[in-house]
C-alpha cells in the first residue's frame, strides 16, 4: 500500500491541516508522498518530511500556481495513477471538491469527515453534523480519505523528504472556471486551522464590542468565530459563522461568549475537545455541552480572562 | 434556462439522533423530515433566477416513496416538476450516478444543490456529479448571477471569498447568503398538488461505501463552574487540567 497526501499552501507555507494529512498517510501506509502545487517557502519540504513523507511531488507549472479545482483533481489523479492506491487530504474549501472529483477519476471509494485513523478498510466518519459517527467501509482497492482537524497528532520525528518535480498533463477542459479576484483576511489565524477558537454571539450586542473578543483571541493565538445571527446581521463576516449551516470546527479549545447554545450552533462545535462557556444566564443550554462554565457579564469577564492569561504568560 | 435542483430529505435540525437494530439503522421515531437547509437555499435562488429570466425548474430527490411530501414542498416553493429516483440513497457515489443520469437526459444548463446534506455531511455529490458529466463544479457558492453562458459567483474560502466566472453548464453546491429561504404560500401549496412528479428507476450502480454501524459520541463529563471573579482559576484549569493553553 502506498499513500499520497495532498498538501495545501497558504501564502507559501504548508497548512497545518495538510501536515495532519501527511501524518495520517504515513500512519495508514507506513510512508507517504506529498503533492504540492505552487511555490513553497524555504524549509517547507522539511516540515512535510518531519510529518512523515519521504518524497514531495512538486508541481511548478504556472498554470497550476493558484488553486483550480478541476485542474488540481486531474493532476492528483495522474499522480495516483503513478502508483498510489490512497489519497489523504484535509477537509477544506479546496480539498472537498478536489477529493470528490479525484474519487470519480480514479474509481476510488471516498470517505469524508474522517475523525480517526483507519481501522482496516473502515473509516470513522462524523455525521449528523457531529451528533453521531458512522463506521464506513470503503469498498474496492482505492481510497480517498478526507480528514477532520485533529484526526491525528502531527508527527515531528519523520525523516527528510526529497523533492521531485512533477509535470502533469494540462487539459484545456479544466479551465472552464476562473477566479477573477479574491478577498481574504491576511495575518489572522484561519478558523478551520485554529487550535483555539474564541466565538461571540448576539449577547455581545453589536459589532463595536468585538475588540475584547479579538484581544482574547490574539492573546491565545486563536481564531475568531461567531453565531449565525451575528453574521446574518453583518456584525462579522460570513466565513466566521460556525454551526449547522456554517463552518464545522473541531479545535482543542472553543470559548463561547454570549452564545445561547442552540442545537444548530452546537452542531458545528460539539467535536471540540474542550468547551468554555461565558454567559450571563445560568439557564443557557450551552452550559450542558460545556467543560468549563462562567456565569457572568461578558463585558466584565472577558477582559479579566485576557488579563489572567497575560499574567500567566508573564 | 433549465435548472435542476437536487434536494435531500433529512431530519429537522432539532432532531434527536438515535439508532436501532444494533446501531445499524437510524431511529425515525418522532423525527420530522425537511428539505435540507442548504438545498433550500439552492431552491430559493433557482426560483429567483427563474423569476428574473424565465425558464424552468425541475427538482430531484433520490429516495423511497416516503420522500414525496418533501418533493411536493419543493413544488410548492416554486419548482415546476419533480423527479424521484426510486432508491434508498446509499452513498454519495450511488446518488451522484443517479443525478448524473437524470441530468444527462434532461440537458440542464444549471444543476444546483446544497453544499452538503445535513445527515451525512459529505459535501461530495456536486463534485462527483460535475466530474461524471465533465462539467465544472463549485462549492460552497454564496452568491450567484447568470450572464448569458456564464455563472458569476462567489465561493467561500478559509478566511474570505473568491469571485469566479464559470462556464455553463455547471454544478454548484450552495449555502447562505445566496438567497433567503422561501416559505410556500397557499397558492403554491394548492398548485403543487397537480404539478407532475415522475418516478424513475435507479441505475444498477453499486455504492462505493457501506456503513457497518453507527455510534454516538461519548457523553460529556459535566460542566465545572468557575466564579466570574476568579479568572485565575479558569486559566489554571485550562493550563493544568485540560492542558490546552
Ligand atoms: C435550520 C437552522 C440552521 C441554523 N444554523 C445555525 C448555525 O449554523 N449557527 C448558529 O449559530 N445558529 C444557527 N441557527 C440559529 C440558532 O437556532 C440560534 O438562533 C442561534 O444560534 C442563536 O445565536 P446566539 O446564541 O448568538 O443568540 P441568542 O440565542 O440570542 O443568545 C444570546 C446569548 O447571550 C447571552 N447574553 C446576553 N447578554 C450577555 C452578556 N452581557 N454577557 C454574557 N452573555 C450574555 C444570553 O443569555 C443568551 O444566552 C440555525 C437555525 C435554524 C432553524
Amino acid at each position: 500500500m502506498s499513500a499520497l497526501a495532498f498538501v495545501e499552501l497558504d501564502e507559501g507555507k504548508v497548512k497545518k491541516s495538510s501536515l495532519e494529512a501527511v501524518t495520517y498517510a504515513n500512519a495508514v501506509a507506513g510512508d507517504a508522498t506529498a503533492i504540492v502545487f505552487g511555490s513553497m517557502d524555504d524549509g517547507q519540504a522539511d516540515l512535510i518530511g518531519s510529518a512523515g513523507a519521504s518524497k514531495v511531488l512538486h508541481v511548478t507549472d504556472e498554470k497550476l500556481a493558484s488553486p483550480n479545482i478541476m485542474a488540481y483533481a486531474s493532476a492528483i489523479a495522474e499522480a495516483m495513477n503513478g502508483g498510489y492506491d490512497q489519497l489523504i487530504l484535509a477537509k477544506s474549501s479546496l480539498g472537498d471538491p478536489v477529493s470528490a472529483r479525484v474519487a470519480i477519476k480514479t474509481n476510488a471509494a471516498l470517505a469524508a469527515n474522517v475523525s480517526e485513523p483507519l481501522s482496516g478498510d473502515v473509516a470513522k466518519t462524523s455525521i449528523y453534523t457531529g451528533k453521531a459517527f458512522a463506521n464506513t467501509k470503503l469498498n474496492g482497492n482505492r481510497k480517498v480519505i478526507s480528514i477532520k482537524k485533529n484526526a491525528v497528532e502531527i508527527k515531528t520525528d519523520g525523516g527528510s523528504a526529497s523533492v521531485e518535480a512533477f509535470s502533469p498533463t494540462i487539459n484545456n477542459g479544466d479551465f472552464k472556471a476562473k477566479v477573477t479576484s479574491t478577498e481574504k483576511a491576511t495575518g489572522d489565524v484561519l478558523l478551520p486551522e485554529a487550535d483555539i477558537v474564541v466565538s461571540g454571539g448576539r449577547g455581545l450586542k453589536g459589532p463595536e464590542n468585538w475588540g475584547m473578543i479579538e484581544e482574547l483571541a490574539k492573546t491565545l493565538g486563536a481564531a475568531t468565530a461567531c453565531s449565525k445571527p451575528v453574521s446574518d446581521m453583518d456584525w462579522r463576516p460570513h466565513h466566521e459563522h460556525v454551526g449547522q449551516t456554517g463552518i464545522k470546527v473541531s479545535p482543542t479549545l472553543y470559548i463561547a461568549v454570549g452564545i445561547s447554545g442552540a442545537i444548530q450552533h452546537l452542531a458545528g462545535v460539539n467535536s471540540s475537545k474542550y468547551i468554555v462557556v461565558i454567559n450571563k444566564d445560568l439557564e443557557a443550554p450551552f452550559f450542558k455541552a460545556a467543560d468549563y462554565g462562567v456565569v457572568g457579564d461578558a463585558f466584565e469577564v472577558v477582559p479579566k480572562l485576557t488579563e489572567a492569561i497575560k499574567a500567566q504568560q508573564g | 434556462m433549465k435548472i435542476l435542483v437536487c434536494i435531500t430529505h433529512v431530519p429537522d435540525t432539532t432532531s434527536k439522533i438515535a439508532f436501532t437494530d444494533n446501531s445499524t439503522k437510524f431511529d425515525q421515531t418522532g423525527v420530522q423530515y425537511i428539505i435540507g437547509p442548504y438545498d433550500d437555499y439552492a431552491l430559493a435562488r433557482a426560483v429567483e433566477l427563474k423569476e428574473a429570466t424565465g425558464g424552468s425548474i425541475s427538482v430531484l430527490n433520490v429516495g423511497e416513496a416516503e420522500t414525496e411530501p418533501t418533493l411536493r414542498k419543493a413544488l410548492a416553493i416554486g419548482a415546476d416538476d419533480a423527479i424521484r429516483v426510486n432508491a434508498f440513497p446509499t452513498d454519495a457515489f450511488f446518488v451522484s450516478k443517479q443525478i448524473a443520469k437524470v441530468a444527462e437526459e434532461g440537458g440542464y444548463d444549471l444543476i444546483l444543490m446544497g453544499r452538503e446534506s445535513i445527515d451525512f455531511n459529505g459535501g461530495q455529490v456536486h463534485g462527483m456529479v460535475g466530474e461524471l458529466l465533465g462539467m465544472p463544479s463549485m462549492s460552497p457558492v454564496m452568491t450567484l448571477d447568470i450572464e448569458g453562458n456564464t455563472a458569476k459567483l462567489t465561493r467561500e474560502i478559509e478566511g474570505g471569498k473568491e469571485f469566479m466566472e464559470v462556464k455553463l453548464p455547471a454544478v454548484l453546491g450552495c449555502q447562505e447568503p445566496i438567497a433567503e429561504w422561501k416559505i410556500p404560500n397557499m397558492r403554491g401549496i394548492m398548485s403543487a398538488r397537480t404539478k407532475p412528479l415522475s418516478v424513475v428507476e435507479p441505475t444498477g450502480d453499486a455504492p462505493a461505501t457501506t456503513v457497518d454501524n453507527f455510534e454516538l459520541p461519548p457523553a460529556k463529563k459535566g460542566v465545572t463552574m468557575v466564579d466570574a471573579e476568579n479568572m485565575d482559576e479558569l486559566v489554571n484549569l485550562l493550563k493544568n487540567e485540560a492542558k490546552v493553553i
